[in-house]
């Protein structure tokens, strides 16, 4: 008898960690789809052709947002474009090259202390560094190296994983056939982890793009009705955007449309590029099947 | 038999940290022969194996002393070059490791990291060694397709094409049979038989009958120290020592 009670008990726990497992997955996806069902229920009606092509005007109540969305899109871009690579180069020489010890130690508690560093820190040491004592001046080039210092714990922890999964065989079948460790990392290993590297590229441009603090000092300005024409610009940026328009100004409620319109292109500009970045990487991992 | 001395390892010792793994191996293989190491798991053979082409380099706080002459040059000598020295002495490891490329840019891979870049040149070689390995009838209308497509047994064979078109003189091989099945099993050991024509082979099997089937002589290891060798055919029917008798019948191990 008492093994059938304890059958029983153990049945029904089983049935409840499994409730709770899958309720905690739902809860994930619910949540998302309750910020698109939101943010698309309630900025849809300012998305206009207008919107989306034209410079702000009437105190930016009226008008579009274009340079908002080109600042964003440059803006990420750039970033991205200096923290790939010199995020990809680290993780390399980390994982393949480093020997381990204090110094490797150390160097992987400073990327780890540095992905934890609140991103409005990140904006008051661009300000400092990059935009008054290099001199750079609240630019496009001030915002992308301070967007890129935040993102490059994102993708070395990736390019780290994505390394870390080359199976150790592969090294050796290559160094074995008289390749050099840099014809190996180069030829055999990084291929491999390539989707994996592109996945931690995917994260840090989405994090870039929206990203508000590490702008608002270095790079975004309130208003300048035109596109950016050098790395020198002062840029518009849509995160920054909807900050100005949720709490300054004495129209706040008058632009609230804008502001979850301006928000539903962020979120559209970002899956966006992370659609196409998604594509190509299945398009790799297909390839190496 | 006629005997061309190849590599010889003398009073050769290493370490992982301080344990020790192997104790004072002196062992010589011979041109166009094929030399089994035998022994139970973990006696130092594979360990063995990997100091050969200094594989065992890759693995950190490792040391070595004692050493391998090869054609008359000691691989452990700091003038030597170890790439060039991998380029030399091929290998086949345990599991079949085919990069994840299609079937030519895997055995063309060695030729092209060794700077070889006429095209024609590489496809010829690629066609060659695969016909050394008995697996071009098999894949010769789907070169450019994966090799992970291909089956463990026929990965192996590419491995060994692979590792033979950067013509290496001497061959090692790691268990390269552990992991396939007996009529894949079966190619491979026909195919070292072939192999031996024109390489040096030193194979680690853990399969008695196999060393018996596929070698010339066989070394017997135990707990890091070479026990005992002699040609296949009098270590397996008349060893001289109780131990390895013990080992071959079956008695321990």
């Amino acid at each position: 008898m008492q093994n059938i009670y304890f059958h029983k008990r153990r049945k029904i726990v089983e049935k409840i960690f499994f409730g709770i497992f899958r309720l905690s997955s739902a809860i994930n996806a619910l949540a998302l789809f309750i910020i698109i069902y939101f943010i698309v229920g309630k900025g849809m009606q300012a998305i206009s052709w207008t919107f989306l092509t034209e410079m702000p005007t009437d105190s930016m109540t009226k008008g579009g947002i274009l340079p908002c969305i080109i600042g964003t899109f440059i803006l990420s871009l750039c970033s991205i474009g200096i923290a790939f690579p010199i995020g990809v180069s680290s993780a390399i020489y980390l994982n393949e090259y480093a020997k381990s010890g204090t110094v490797l130690r150390i160097i992987r508690l400073c990327i780890n202390n540095l992905a934890g560093v609140p991103s409005v820190v990140f904006g008051l040491f661009g300000l400092a560094f990059f935009v008054i004592w290099l001199n750079l001046g609240v630019s496009l080039i001030s915002g992308s190296l301070t967007l890129a210092v935040l993102t490059l714990p994102v993708i070395i922890g990736a390019t780290e994983e994505a390394l870390k999964a080359v199976p150790h065989t592969y090294r050796e079948a290559s160094l074995a056939l008289g390749a050099t460790k840099w014809q190996t990392i180069y030829k055999v290993v990084l291929p491999t982890a390539l989707p994996g590297i592109l996945t931690g590229g995917i994260l840090g441009l989405a994090r870039a793009a929206g990203e508000t603090a590490p702008i608002m000092f270095t790079a975004a300005v309130f208003y300048n009705p035109s596109l950016p024409s050098s790395i020198f610009s002062k840029i518009m940026a849509l995160p920054y955007h909807i900050y100005v328009l949720a709490t300054a100004g004495t129209e706040i409620e008058k632009t609230r449309p804008l502001q979850y319109g301006t928000a539903l292109v962020l979120i559209v500009l970002v899956l966006g590029m992370n659609l196409i970045a998604i594509i190509y990487r299945s398009k790799l991992r297909r390839r190496m099947r | 038999m006629e005997k061309t001395l190849k590599l010889s390892s003398q009073n050769l010792n290493f370490y992982y940290g301080t344990v020790q793994a192997l104790h004072d191996i002196s062992l010589d293989f011979y041109s166009n022969h094929v030399t089994a190491l035998i022994g139970p798991s973990g006696c130092g053979k594979s360990t063995f194996l990997r100091c050969i082409n200094r594989m065992n380099d890759l693995i950190p706080e490792t040391k070595v002393d004692g050493k391998i002459i090869f054609d008359g040059q000691d691989i452990y000598a700091h003038s030597l070059d170890v790439v060039l020295l991998r380029k030399r002495i091929g290998m086949v490891f345990q599991k079949p490791n085919p990069f994840p490329k299609s079937i030519f840019e895997n055995v063309a891979y060695g030729l092209k990291v060794n700077g070889i870049r006429d095209k024609r040149l590489i496809s010829e070689t690629v066609e060659e060694s695969l016909i050394k390995s008995a697996l071009w009838d098999e894949v010769k209308d789907r070169l450019y397709e994966s090799a992970l497509s291909l089956s463990g047994g026929q990965q192996q064979r590419l491995c060994i094409a692979r590792a033979l078109a950067v013509s290496p003189e001497i061959l090692l091989m790691d268990e390269p049979a552990s992991a396939l099945d007996p009529i894949a099993t079966q190619k491979i050991e026909d195919l070292i038989l072939q192999l031996k024509e024109l390489y040096t082979i030193i194979i680690v099997t853990h399969n008695m009958q196999q060393a018996a089937r596929v070698s010339d002589f066989t070394a017997f290891f135990y707990m890091g120290k070479l026990i005992e060798m002699d040609d296949t055919e009098t270590l397996f029917t008349r060893p001289k020592l109780k131990q390895t008798e013990d080992y071959i019948t079956g008695r321990f191990g």
